[in-house]
């Protein structure tokens, strides 16, 4: 590995590359929130983010605080050919989660039996779509915190 | 001849079709592949290149429009565009040449793809120019690959409305049994069966190593004339009958995952307006090339066009319907899972083939044929008739 690609944490995982719209979801995440844009106007969430509200063009935004509760609407169990550092881990979960304060708003990200453990933690056979899930923060690199998703019922 | 009413019905038709060898590493440069399908697609009309005034492909291809013109020796261009969303642009770009000539800006166009994935780097192993939505929000989890960001949608597809594997397989099985009628195809001699499909080794469950399109070096194009012009062309005429293209509201390529029902995609939007411009329904047609990265894109498709109900997809591939003399024989030359992956032109050249009588899998008769671009992504839509 390139030792100046700072897209890529120690362990050889991607690091979030943000862009404006996406930066506060990371600042709130390297606290320990989870937040979703939302119109400070009409109200309604929107997810990515982006610099105006469809429903009434409003510019007006706020970062809304949600519980980090869900549901598992999809997942994907990724085999090699994988990037090195994924490949390592593989066969891993993804998953789509549909946020319970938040319906439509859905957030990729891993399922995992700790906060800290490895991609591969869990044990596959325990994966269901409809399954209740809750947020977790883990620290990829210093500063650089990715929400993760553990199981309601472990 | 111009455009009826304002519409593109059957105002311009493809006259020549061409294309290299396919194969895992072709040795020549994507440039001089494309150059050499174009000049075939142009002898296979009769056309010489100086001629040619108008140019469409892909914002993906790498062999510009200057390079390819300035290479083959076209003339003076007076149309030139690109569409983007990769293989959701294929059908676009035969679309964007017949509104041209239709329109009189223009009067021979080719069209063109041109591709070295078989020998190349694959696109998602590039760490550093990943756009940032939606790659931050994807790809530190490793949804890394085309194949893991439509996994997504099929398993939910699956759940949703009772899709197996052996749904999939029959796609995987219709298209490799007919790569194996068509000797240019990459998996000619190579027979598919059941046990093979349901013991081969994941890339992302769902979805096996049979779920997935062919890595391939290659290069197709096609010429596109006026239908008054394409009477003194070589070869029987193609029509294009109808053209659409499709980006959905909130729509999200490859991550569709924030709309109201991910599983509702471009397919929809754009055969909205294929039929609106259609003499003809989807009952209506012979044959269909439809795009197919991966198996579990079909179902969707077949749904999207209207060849089904929502959900019904799947059971739609049962009793060999896809197959040769079943309801709606598919992907007749192999497709982009048996024949070549290349962004899904040679779907369009196959369907030319089909409505000229020549396909090495051909259905009896065939007087019209949907191809379309990929699902999944912004895409667009020919249907084609002789
Ligand atoms: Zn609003």
């Amino acid at each position: 590995m390139d030792d100046n690609d700072t897209t890529r944490g120690a362990d050889g995982l991607l690091l979030p590359q943000s862009d404006e719209d996406g930066a506060p979801f990371w600042t709130y995440t390297a606290r320990g929130e989870l937040r979703v844009q939302c119109c400070a106007s009409c109200r309604v969430p929107r997810f990515p983010p982006r610099p105006c509200c469809p429903h009434c063009q409003s510019f007006d935004t706020e970062w809304r605080r949600v519980t980090g509760r869900g549901r598992i609407w999809s997942y994907v169990r990724p085999h090699p050919p994988l990037l090195p550092g994924y490949a390592a881990l593989a066969p891993y979960t993804v998953v789509l989660v549909e946020l319970a304060d938040a319906p439509g708003i859905r957030l990729v990200g891993n399922l995992v039996a700790a906060a800290d453990a490895p991609l591969d933690s869990l044990d596959p056979e325990r994966v269901r779509i409809g399954a209740p899930v809750r947020v977790a923060f883990h620290t990829m690199a210093p500063g650089v915190v990715v929400p993760r998703w553990l199981l309601e019922r472990p | 001849m111009g455009a009826r009413s304002g519409t593109l019905k059957d105002a311009a038709a493809i006259v020549g079709i061409g294309q290299t060898r396919f194969a895992k590493h072709l040795p020549e440069t994507e440039k001089a592949l494309a150059c050499r399908a174009v000049l075939a697609a142009l002898a296979d009309a009769g056309l010489h290149p100086s001629q040619v005034d108008a140019f469409a492909s892909y914002t993906m291809e790498e062999t510009d429009e200057v390079e390819l013109a300035k290479a083959v020796g076209a003339g003076d261009a007076t149309f030139f565009s690109r569409v983007g969303y990769g293989g959701g642009g294929s059908c676009a770009t035969v679309a964007h040449l017949a509104a041209a000539i239709a329109t009189g800006q223009a009067s021979v166009g080719v069209a063109w793809r041109s591709r070295k994935r078989g020998s190349g780097p694959r696109p998602w192993t590039d760490t550093r120019t990943q756009l940032a939505v939606p790659a931050q929000w994807t790809r530190p989890y490793g949804l890394l690959r085309p194949v893991d960001e439509i996994g997504m949608l099929a398993r939910r597809y699956m759940h949703q409305y009772g899709a197996t594997r052996d749904h999939f397989f029959q796609v995987a099985l219709a298209c490799r049994n007919r790569a194996n009628q068509n000797p240019a195809a990459l998996m000619y001699d190579r027979p598919l069966t059941r046990e093979m499909y349901m013991t081969a080794r994941w890339i992302s469950e769902p979805l096996c190593l049979y779920d997935n399109c062919l890595e391939t070096d290659g290069a197709l194009a096609c010429v596109v004339v006026s239908a008054e012009r394409a009477r003194d062309c070589r070869q029987r005429p193609v029509y294009v009958h109808s053209a659409a293209q499709g980006l959905p509201a909130q729509h999200h390529g490859m991550v569709n995952y924030w709309t109201e029902d991910p599983l509702t995609g471009p397919a929809w939007t754009a055969a909205r307006n294929l039929w609106k411009g259609a003499d003809l329904g989807p009952e209506d047609v012979d044959v269909a090339q439809i795009y197919d990265a991966f198996t579990a894109l079909i179902p969707l498709s077949l749904e999207g066009y209207g060849f089904c109900g929502r959900g019904e997809g799947a059971a739609f591939t049962e009793g060999g319907a896809l197959e040769i003399g079943g309801l709606l024989p598919i992907n007749t030359s192999g497709g982009g899972l048996s024949e070549a992956y290349v962004h899904g032109f040679n779907l369009i050249t196959e369907g030319v083939r089909q409505l000229r009588g020549t396909s090495t899998a051909q259905v009896h008769g065939a007087a019209t044929c949907l191809v379309t671009a990929g699902e999944g992504v912004p895409t667009s839509a020919l249907l084609l008739r002789n």
